[in-house]
């Protein structure tokens, strides 16, 4: 920690600050400034942060470590350095202008309460690109994209970033005597503070709508804004509450086992199986059991899955290979053995099992109508089986089944997988609907 | 530790773990979901964080800041997410800040098939930025490779200091296949060159061009600075056009000219093969069928599979295509990759380009089809 007291932050390294004659944010960097002084923190832990706009041209007048970024995004960086490293004091300097663009950041740092300062710099129009109005740009008011008077309504960032649950929001201007106290204050909030500070952009929008600082204030009053502190409600800063939740979850995070060689097998090329269902029936973590029984068989294994985005209704598909070598091509342009359970996997795989060559068999619910094929056809009655052993189990009873006839690899790796993969009570039922489908085709 | 049932997007979580990643922030898209899903689980047990952000251009934001402050970070995303990525990607590359960048490849443009494979984003990665400088993109073909490739593509995010894309597909994403992670041989880690303690800190320093300067981490040991803005090796705006040129020479010359050097490819060339197929990720696993089936039949044929995408491999790419008559790319775009190799293939080389963007693979018959081989 540095012993030196610091009188200001600011460098004159590079030159006077950049801003127009009369520019409010002069005052507001000052103030920023002062509130540095008053903390006397050691400028290498300290980040200022701004985008593109005016103010966005102020970071590097500081003798403090800075990050200057894209338009409209400052806050996302702030809360990455935060993140990062949340010993640093972070501050984010904004426009009104980037409060729009970036305005979904403003709602979410208020949201997760990441513990960084973000000033606004708001003269109510875009200065560093002529004077184009922004989201808080008052109705009527005359800019250079609104030449007969703005037609929108301004936005209220304080109460914008307080219906998004900010923690401590302060309004004010930057004529505000208080406001180097005020913003020493917020720095020192653990969690997300933002000041709203109001100021006169003299190039634009003040001459143009013939705004100075009692018209500001007059302003303010024909919202029935109310200055100062506007909300103080602390909460858990967002990397405690993270910390926080990991600890007390932790408990539930498992490895999943390995898989070594412990059966033998009889599959001499690769084989295509694909088995087609209804989404509900455990279709693909069946598939996957089905996969990982034949790693336990030493064979090589891939899976692919085919679903809609939603879960429950239609149709679930899973397309596994299993070979004795390294599986170069995963796709299954022409599968061995084709299992279909239900009317909705029937009706996805229609086109592919009409297409079926000879030396693929198929093995189908026996209640469904199944469409011309060239495919040896077993009919199977898994649903009356699965009624007996259980609902969702009758893609395990309809994988054993094929495995009992085929011999790919034994049914004790199956049962193996179920029991080293499912939870137990799971595992149980599983392991008899394994035995269920075997003795369908065994009879 | 064993064989172990794995989609694509796991070994890449596991990969980056295994480069000590401790920083993720990610938006939820089809199909690299699950990599977020898996950070979420993965980074706060080594202490790290791993956030959900509000979208894309907020998780770069959070990733790239967090790059500089020293973390090893990653994201993922798809397509549509590589969009909203993009301009920021411009400023990672401008701040030289080491990060990787995970696309999980879908059918495309726009919305597409969210569900369904492409490899349609590979010169949107080359160019993927407003400026077009120099990028790193590494291509997994299968599920190891996906955890190694993730792992090397922090290794030259940290060497180079500049945004490494690990451009993978739905097809190795989330397919799932039987892995020995442990078994995969990885080079050692490499961390960034760090500025040195009590000397002055020029943010962007170089001798030749060529050379990454070394980086101080935000809240590190010095006062650090970091601009999107045109600038000098202070990191303060210039405009000064020949000091414009040179920092742009030095973004461009420390990638290009170390791409023979990053180069990662699987050659298997046969003495005299007058045809070479060349080919990278899910479609390279086609292409070696092929090239079996051409070879069980007495053919003879080369193959180069291209693991580093961007910077091109020239001199591999060179030295395969001596000799050879005809070179086949199969590509599950249409025709992306093909210019690169239309642009070295020696006068007279006859390049056929085998293209497919239905979202099924490119499969092997197509290849031995389309590049005259049957």
């Amino acid at each position: 920690m540095s012993t030196t007291e610091y009188t200001t932050y600011m460098t004159d390294k590079i030159g006077p600050l950049p801003f127009c004659p009369g520019c409010g944010h002069h005052m507001l960097i000052k103030a920023l400034d002062k509130a540095l002084v008053k903390l006397q923190l050691d400028p290498m832990k300290v980040v200022v942060v701004t985008d593109i706009g005016c103010i966005g041209l102020s970071d590097r007048y500081f003798i403090t470590n800075a990050f200057h970024g894209l338009h409209g995004r400052a806050i996302t960086y702030a809360c990455g350095l935060k993140l990062a490293r949340p010993d640093l004091t972070v501050i984010a300097l904004k426009g009104d202008g980037g409060c729009g663009i970036g305005g979904t950041h403003l709602l979410n740092v208020a949201r997760r309460n990441i513990g960084i300062t973000l000033i606004v710099a708001n003269n109510f129009n875009y200065g560093m690109t002529g004077g184009q109005h922004s989201v808080t740009t008052p109705t009527g008011g005359v800019t250079s994209t609104t030449p007969w008077g703005n037609v929108e309504g301004p936005m209220d960032l304080c109460g914008t970033a307080v219906a998004a649950g900010a923690a401590w929001v302060y309004r004010s201007t930057v004529f505000d005597k208080e406001l180097p106290d005020f913003i020493a204050q917020a720095i020192e909030q653990p969690g997300f503070a933002m000041l709203d500070i109001w100021e006169l952009c003299t190039a634009y929008y003040s001459p143009r709508n013939k705004i100075k600082k009692k018209e500001l204030y007059d302003l303010i009053e024909s919202y029935g804004f109310q200055l100062g502190l506007l909300v103080n409600k602390p909460r858990p800063e967002y990397r405690v509450h993270y910390r926080d939740a990991y600890e007390a979850g932790k408990s539930v995070i498992k490895r999943k086992p390995t898989i070594d060689k412990k059966y033998s097998n009889n599959v001499g090329k690769q084989t295509g199986i694909v088995i087609a269902g209804s989404a509900g029936q455990k279709i693909k973590s069946t598939a996957t059991l089905f996969a990982e029984a034949s790693i336990f068989s030493g064979l090589d294994a891939t899976q692919k899955d085919d679903y809609p985005i939603t879960v429950m209704t239609g149709h679930s598909l899973a397309e596994i290979i299993v070979s004795p070598e390294r599986i170069d091509y995963t796709a299954i342009d022409s599968p061995d053995y084709f299992i279909v359970i239900s009317e909705d996997g029937l009706k996805r795989a229609r086109p592919r099992i009409e297409k079926l060559p000879e030396t693929c068999t198929l093995y189908a619910e026996e209640s469904l109508e199944l469409p011309e094929t060239k495919a040896k056809i077993v009919r199977l009655p898994l649903n009356e089986t699965a009624k007996k052993v259980g609902r969702l189990s009758i893609a395990v009873v309809a994988l054993a089944a094929v495995l009992a006839e085929t011999g790919l690899f034994p049914i004790e790796a199956f049962e193996t997988a179920i029991s080293t993969f499912q939870k137990a009570k799971i595992a149980e039922i599983n392991v008899k609907a394994a035995e269920a489908g075997v003795e369908l085709v065994s009879t | 530790m064993g064989r172990e049932f794995l989609e694509g997007n796991e070994a890449i979580a596991r990969g980056a773990m295994k480069a000590k990643c401790d920083f993720f922030a990610g938006y939820p898209i089809t199909p690299a979901s699950s990599i977020l899903h898996y950070m979420l689980e993965l980074v706060p047990q080594i202490g790290g964080t791993a956030i959900q952000a509000e979208d894309e251009i907020a998780s770069m934001g959070f990733c790239i800041a967090a790059a500089m402050a020293g973390r090893r970070v990653l994201t993922a995303t798809s397509g549509p997410g590589i969009s909203l990525y993009s301009e920021n990607v411009g400023l990672a590359i401008m701040g030289e800040t080491p990060m990787v960048i995970v696309n999980i490849q879908r059918q495309g443009p726009a919305t597409g098939s969210a569900t369904k494979g492409a490899e349609g984003d590979i010169q949107f990665t080359r160019w993927v930025t407003s400026g077009g400088l120099p990028i790193i993109a590494l291509s997994p073909a299968t599920v190891g490779e996906a955890y190694e490739l993730t792992y090397r593509a922090f290794n030259l995010a940290e060497q180079y200091r500049t945004p490494v894309f690990v451009l993978a597909n739905k097809e190795t994403g989330v397919t799932k296949e039987s892995v020995d992670l442990d078994a995969i041989k990885l080079p050692p880690l490499i961390e960034r060159k760090r500025a040195v303690p009590g000397k002055e800190y020029l943010p962007h320093y170089f001798n030749k061009l060529t050379e990454v300067p070394p980086i101080s981490n935000f809240g590190g040991n010095h006062i650090a600075r970091f601009t999107t803005s045109t600038h000098d090796k202070t990191a303060y705006l210039t405009t000064n056009p020949a000091i414009i040129q040179e920092m742009i020479d030095h973004y461009t010359a420390k990638i290009d000219e170390a791409a023979d050097d990053m180069a990662l490819v699987k050659k298997d060339l046969e003495e005299g093969a007058e045809t070479l197929i060349v080919s990278y990720g899910i479609i390279s696993r086609s292409a070696a069928v092929a090239v079996k089936d051409v070879r069980s039949r007495g053919g003879e044929i080369s193959s180069l599979v291209i693991q580093t995408l961007w910077p091109v491999p020239k001199m591999a790419l060179t030295e395969a295509m001596k000799g050879v008559k005809k070179v086949i790319v199969p590509e599950m775009n249409m025709g992306q990759y093909l210019l690169e190799i239309e642009r070295l293939a020696p006068p007279g080389v006859k390049v056929i380009g085998v293209n497919k963007m239905n979202t099924s693979l490119v499969s092997p018959r197509e290849i031995l089809q389309k590049g005259g081989l049957l």
